[in-house]
């Protein structure tokens, strides 16, 4: 369904994406994950059309989108979730959810969905999304926005970032729910073992470059994501 | 004789659709007086709102009983004759403890070449914890390429414990105004107020802001958002000064485009060391990052654009 070919992203004389190869399947729960720095959320712009890459090409679903704006993706069927979510003036988290579903939406539906983000909808409703809003309110919101659009391909930056831990298992619901209708596929960019846990593949990157993809046992392996001995805890994870 | 009926009916049309766009479509509840081309043409009291017009023919004066509660006063201005110049002196005696809605308002029709401008001084005199929500909206329109022009003046007047909040919308078809609004609170008192401006093509809109805190625990804030779009200049002046113990906050923010100039002048006083006053100005286009948004949820650049607008000046 998307296949990123040769894509190169330089800025500052540096190679933010260098030469990034890649191909996703329909229907997958793909996990992305790398060192802060590595070029994960340049490359989910990139997806979107937020950035254009210096070279290579963007296909998804056999067309070359290279050339599409923003809004052109978004009406084909590509979402994005922002690592950091965007505030406004005046323009309110019911105003936003009915811009971003593709449907007709009611109040009641509106409120339905943010309940789903673990929101309680009556009190965030109405509610302008603006600096008033915490940061982890602002994030379930944002997944929400995306939750709603029922996109083919939803790529989320680092959704769990901010979001309490009681509320871990809900967000993977929230996941488990947009795949189950779309039957699309879900990227999600993450540093949380949870996350990558639950994924059908994992891609590594590392400096501009994908270090390595494959199922999650193998990267994580090699992640050698383990409890480590720390002084913190003194050893007793060891 | 037909066309002298066609002609009537037609403008009787576009003046009542002049008075719903400025007062809404429940006008005649309640008290108010209809003021049309330089005359009053339709008034109504109530028991606890009069209203008389002034000796010298110059406006009307408006008295609240003390303690009336909720009524709402609707005081509209339409002008749909080109080349008047009208002036009005509108007064406003709020009575200890009442309570009410006051909605004034300008609709100018403007089809022909010549200048039509009103010029609204409106003061208002609140006694000991009165409370008054005061709206008012400006709106021009016409094909004609004769200037529409309103120059609003308020000046209030707040005693001990009274409150006046104040909505100034200025959306469309407004070639040219100055708006002045002049305070002076005492004790307790508390001033809001709130202006939303949208101008376009070569449009001017200057707003000026002079209110001064008098007494211990009088407060004043000041939002103004407004949009300044193709060749338009907007000037936004304010001078809040604390001579006591007291809190004022003026928050200028206005979204520019195009070729449009804004000017944020601010201005704030303190001659007590409890004064404290807060002035905010900040004048830009439309966040990136906004636009970006809003295109990820399939809008394009221009209705994105229209969105931010459209909430911004909500
Ligand atoms: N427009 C730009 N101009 C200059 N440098 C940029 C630009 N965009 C990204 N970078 C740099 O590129 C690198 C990759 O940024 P990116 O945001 O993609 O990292 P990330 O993998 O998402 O990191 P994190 O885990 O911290 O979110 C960073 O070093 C960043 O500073
Ligand atoms: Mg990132």
């Amino acid at each position: 369904m998307l296949e990123l070919k040769h894509i190169m992203f330089e800025r500052d004389n540096k190679k933010i994406l260098n030469d990034i190869n890649l191909t996703i399947d329909t229907g997958k729960f793909i996990a992305i994950t790398g060192q802060n720095g590595s070029g994960k959320s340049t490359l989910a712009k990139i997806i979107m059309g937020i950035e254009k890459p210096d070279s290579g090409q963007v296909i998804f679903e056999g067309q070359d989108i290279t050339n599409k704006t923003i809004d052109e993706r978004a009406r084909m069927g590509i979402g994005f979730a922002f690592q950091q979510p965007v505030k406004f003036k005046g323009i309110t988290v019911l105003d936003l959810i009915r811009l971003s579903a593709n449907r007709k939406m009611n109040k009641k539906e509106a409120c339905d969905i943010l309940s789903t983000v673990g929101l309680c909808a009556n009190e965030y409703i109405d509610r302008e999304v603006n600096g008033s809003l915490s940061g982890g309110e602002l994030k379930r919101i944002e997944i929400a926005l995306l939750a709603v659009r029922d996109a083919k391909l939803c790529i989320f930056d680092e959704p769990e970032a901010g979001i309490d831990l009681w509320s871990f298992q809900n967000l993977i619901e929230v996941f488990e729910n947009i795949q189950e209708r779309t039957k699309g596929t879900t990227l999600i960019i993450s540093h949380q073992e949870r996350i990558l846990k639950i994924a059908d593949e994992i891609i590594l990157m590392r400096n501009g470059k994908i270090q390595k993809t494959g199922k999650a046992e193998e990267v994580l392996a090699e992640m050698n994501v383990k409890p480590h001995c720390c002084k913190l805890n003194k050893g007793t994870k060891c | 004789m037909l066309r002298e009926e066609t002609n009537k009916a037609y403008m009787e049309k576009i003046e009542e659709n002049l008075l719903e766009t400025i007062a809404g479509d429940d006008v005649r509840t309640g008290a108010y007086n209809i003021r049309k081309n330089g005359k009053g043409v339709e008034r109504q009291i109530t028991e606890n709102v009069k209203i008389e017009t002034k000796k010298d023919g110059t406006g009307i004066d408006i008295y609240v009983k003390e303690n009336t509660k909720f009524e709402i006063v609707h005081i509209p201005v339409i002008i749909t004759q080109s080349g008047l110049k009208d002036v009005v002196y509108n007064d406003f005696y709020i009575g200890k403890n009442a309570n009410v809605v006051i909605v004034a308002g300008c609709g100018i029709h403007n089809d022909e070449h010549n200048d039509s401008q009103h010029d609204g001084i409106h003061r208002f005199f609140l006694e000991e914890g009165a409370k008054v929500r005061y709206y008012e909206k400006h709106y021009g329109e016409g094909k004609g390429d004769g200037k529409r022009i309103l120059n609003p003046v308020t000046e209030v007047e707040l005693k001990e414990g009274s409150s006046l909040e104040m909505e100034s919308v200025q959306i469309k078809g407004v070639d040219s105004t100055i708006r002045e609004t002049r305070g002076k609170v005492y004790k307790d008192g508390n001033l809001v107020v709130t202006e939303k401006i949208l101008t376009a093509g070569t449009q001017l809109a200057k707003t000026v802001f002079d209110v001064d805190l008098e007494e211990e625990g009088a407060s004043v804030k000041v939002t103004s958002r407004s949009v300044a779009t193709e060749n338009s200049k907007q000037q936004f002046e304010s001078k809040i000064v604390g001579n006591t113990k007291c809190f004022g906050h003026v928050e200028c923010d206005a979204i520019i485009k195009d070729n449009a100039k804004v000017t944020a002048i601010p201005e704030i006083i303190a001659n007590n060391v409890d004064a404290n006053l807060i002035h905010e100005a900040a004048i830009g286009k439309i966040a990136g990052e906004q636009l970006i948004k809003l295109m990820t949820l399939g809008l394009s650049e221009k209705e994105a654009e229209e969105k931010i607008i459209e909430g911004f000046l909500k």
